[in-house]
């Protein structure tokens, strides 16, 4: 009984506690998107975080969906510090207020030193990632070499695997339809441009599986349901590590992205959220998660640092740069809705 | 002692019998609806107020009115024949100015882009220019800085958001749109999706409800007529998957029926087909998975009914000289009715809403109305949008409810 009562009264102290009590300081709540990605973050920069600093984190796990966020800074209840934000829904949660403007004097941290520290506000750029062509060398020894065969149903016949979102698939339509890789986005901002990549997908329309979450591709690869598939270059590399399989990655026009560390507007720890991010973003921190996860580092000098025999399953390593794409937020933030409900309507037809 | 009997009969003599009555009864009542109190704050708390609150959001948006006032005021007396003057030009400025300082750019930016695709980050970009302005003539300046604000749609898109109430939600949920004047038309067929989409759900919710009919009711009417020895496994075998995860079922499905998933490797075995068939990522996947989801919601209650049901009827009307046919369809099928529609209408209704199913193991043509609700809510940050189509489905469940009832009668429904 006294037990019970203690219990309700120590909840309650921890529900009606205000942000300051003795220990808010020694704690932070980091979000990631869990598997893989939030394995390795735990590695690189949670756990010497900890160490380093004496702050403990407690994570949490969301599927980057920018709606819980808002959800939180609206009812005014906050109780995440950090979060790992894509970087299409850094820039909408940017738009709306909802993340804080980082103040990178207070970080501490040269902001030209990123390679996309240009492009956010209102994030931090932490790890690169890519979206490529997949496919199994033990199904097809001479698979595609660039991403027009991506396209090219006399070479390679059979089922493709593709996003189920416009996003990659009409850049990819256009860059195999011969526009340079440096001006994918400025065909793409015109109508005739769009109308030009939707034509360019009706060449392999009927050959498609379209899948929605990043665990398909691998799985739709190993069933032999497509000959190819797009993917994520981590889960890639996992089955290839983890299930003995033996995918092979086309780096040609591959579409890079990266994540943010963000901050949610009335985080009451505010200050160890900045510690945290300005430990997770150094040239260190970025090499040393490459040790457990595919993705590169967005700090510039965090590349010398890369052991060299990591350097090829890197999105932004040297030698996968020459045609690689810098996937675009600020157009899709733009015609993202126009262009999706195009999409639906393209597909349902 | 006789002074307090007689106390206690006049007391009792001076209220009428009535009104004791009355004062039980209320009590009586009070004590019913305290024990009722909780669960209907909940449904108010969690049910009633937060979809009143979304049917709100629908056709509410005052974002332009509140972080535009300036702009807004001057639109007011603008008659949308031609670009307005420089008063309304000078007020953008200065709106964009103090918008620039505020940080909630991105949010016009955003609510403007909902309308007329692709200005969002034109705003932001003019106020970051407008911001460093001192002084007019504001029109040519404006307009220099970023054509856009030489187009009519955008003043028009800017006049309609005066108002704090706006159609555009609801329109655009059924595939109409503003033009430039400010009519309604219809959207352009390549951004016409969501009647599409509400017909589709609605046909796909028939056609399990109806596939779960005709699978459901033998195998009610086996576990009703059976006895309990064999039934009762049997019966465990229709439970045990109504207690796994809709997730683990659908992906069961994806290994089943792909390209060289089980049956079309044993098709293939017996040579009863040559090339694998195409059993998933189309409409049949999606019908076969959500049948086999939603088979257990069909059949209990007809289960249920028909264990209520005495077989001493049809003997009756088999030993008058029914045939088996005309016994069971005359005596017993009519009886099982209100099991049968309390089972499809749960399976209806839940049908609508689904979205993982169909996003699994459906193709391309297969994206439900649920699927946008939830993209607009989660990754659009489109909450009237999101409302907007919720609005519409919940309209289109209460009508369908309505003619239900008028068809079946809601009184008629029987759980047991």
């Amino acid at each position: 009984m006294i037990a019970s009562v203690l219990c309700v009264v120590g909840l309650a102290a921890v529900v009606l506690a205000p942000a300051k009590t003795a220990f808010a300081g020694d704690q932070l709540t980091v979000v990631s998107w869990g598997g893989a990605l939030q394995a390795a973050q735990r590695k690189a920069f949670f756990e010497p975080f900890t160490k380093a600093t004496g702050i403990k984190i407690t994570e949490d796990e969301y599927n980057g969906e920018a709606g819980k966020i808002r959800a939180m800074v609206d009812s005014k209840t906050v109780s995440w510090d950090v979060v790992v934000a894509g970087s299409g829904s850094s820039m909408q949660l940017c738009a709306e207020g909802i993340i804080e403007t980082i103040d990178w004097n207070k970080l501490g941290l040269d902001r030209a030193k990123f390679m996309s520290g240009d492009k956010h506000d209102c994030g931090v750029p932490t790890e690169v990632t890519a979206s490529i062509i997949a496919y199994d060398k033990d199904k097809l020894p001479n698979g595609p070499k660039t991403i027009a065969d991506l396209f090219d149903m006399q070479k390679f016949p059979g089922k493709r695997g593709l996003w189920k979102f416009p996003m990659l698939n009409l850049e990819w339509a256009l860059i195999a339809d011969g526009v340079a890789v440096k001006d994918v986005y400025k065909v793409l901002r015109t109508p005739e441009g769009v109308d030009r990549a939707f034509r360019k997908l009706d060449t392999i329309k009927k050959d498609v599986v379209w899948w929605t979450s990043g665990a398909q591709p691998p799985q739709l690869l190993a069933d032999g349901q497509v000959v190819m598939t797009a993917a994520y270059n981590g889960r890639i590399y996992d089955a290839n590590k983890n299930s003995g399989k033996h995918f092979e990655i086309m780096w040609d026009a591959a579409q890079l992205t990266f994540n943010l560390w963000a901050i949610p507007k009335g985080s009451p720890r505010r200050d160890d959220a900045y510690k945290f991010i300005a430990f997770a973003a150094s040239p260190q921190a970025q090499a040393d998660l490459t040790r457990y996860i595919p993705y590169g580092p967005d700090h510039k000098d965090a590349m010398a640092l890369v052991d060299p025999a990591i350097l090829p399953n890197l999105p932004n390593a040297p030698d996968h740069m020459a045609n690689a794409l810098e996937w675009d937020a600020v157009f899709w933030a733009d015609k993202g809705d126009d262009l999706r409900q195009r999409f639906a309507a393209w597909l349902a037809k | 002692m006789v002074t307090m009997a007689a106390q206690i009969a006049g007391r009792f003599d001076s209220v009428p019998l009535r009104a004791q009555l009355q004062r039980v009864e209320r009590r009586r009542k009070l004590k019913a609806f305290t024990l009722v109190l909780p669960l209907l704050l909940f449904i108010l708390i969690a049910f009633a107020f937060p979809i009143t609150r979304m049917m709100f959001n629908a056709v509410h948006d005052d974002t332009l009115l509140a972080l535009m006032p300036r702009t807004m005021a001057a639109l007011s007396g603008w008659d949308g024949k031609d670009l307005p003057d420089e008063n309304a030009y000078a007020a953008l400025a200065e709106d964009l100015k103090q918008a620039w300082a505020q940080r909630t750019t991105g949010a016009i930016g955003q609510r403007m882009n909902y309308q007329l695709s692709g200005v969002g980050s034109e705003v932001t970009s003019s106020a970051r220019k407008a911001s460093t302005l001192s002084g007019g003539p504001y029109k040519a300046t404006m307009i220099e800085i970023n054509p856009i604000w030489g187009q009519r749609d955008i003043w028009s898109l800017l006049k309609r958001g005066s108002s704090a109430y706006t159609a555009y939600y609801l329109l655009r949920s059924i595939d109409y749109q503003y033009d430039s004047d400010s009519k309604i038309v219809a959207s352009p067929p390549d951004q016409s999706i969501f009647r599409d989409a509400f017909l589709r759900t609605l046909g796909i919710s028939v056609g399990v409800t109806v596939a779960t009919l005709l699978l459901g009711f033998p195998v009610a009417y086996l576990l009703a007529t059976l006895p309990p020895r064999i039934s009762n496994p049997l019966m465990i075998m229709v439970v045990l998957p109504f207690w796994t995860s809709v997730l683990v079922r659908t992906t069961a499905w994806v290994v089943l029926l792909q390209q060289h998933g089980l049956v079309n490797d044993a098709l293939i075995a017996l040579h009863i087909i040559s090339q694998p068939a195409e059993l998933i990522f189309n409409r049949l996947g999606t019908v076969v998975a959500m049948t086999h989801i939603q088979l257990p919601f069909t059949l209990l209650p007809i289960y249920s009914v028909m264990k209520t049901i005495s077989p001493s009827h049809v003997r009756a009307a088999r030993s008058l000289g029914a045939g088996p046919f005309y016994a069971f369809w005359k005596v017993y099928f009519p009886q099982t009715l209100s099991g049968i529609a309390a089972g499809c209408l749960l399976t209806f209704i839940l049908c609508l809403g689904y979205y993982i199913t169909p996003a699994l193991v459906g193709g391309p043509s297969d994206q439900m109305i649920a699927y946008f609700i939830a993209y607009y809510t989660n990754e659009q940050l489109n909450w009237g949008m999101a409302s907007a189509l919720g609005f519409i489905l919940l309209i289109a469940t209460l009508v369908l409810y309505y003619v239900f009832n008028k068809l079946v009668g809601v009184d008629r429904i029987k759980m047991g």
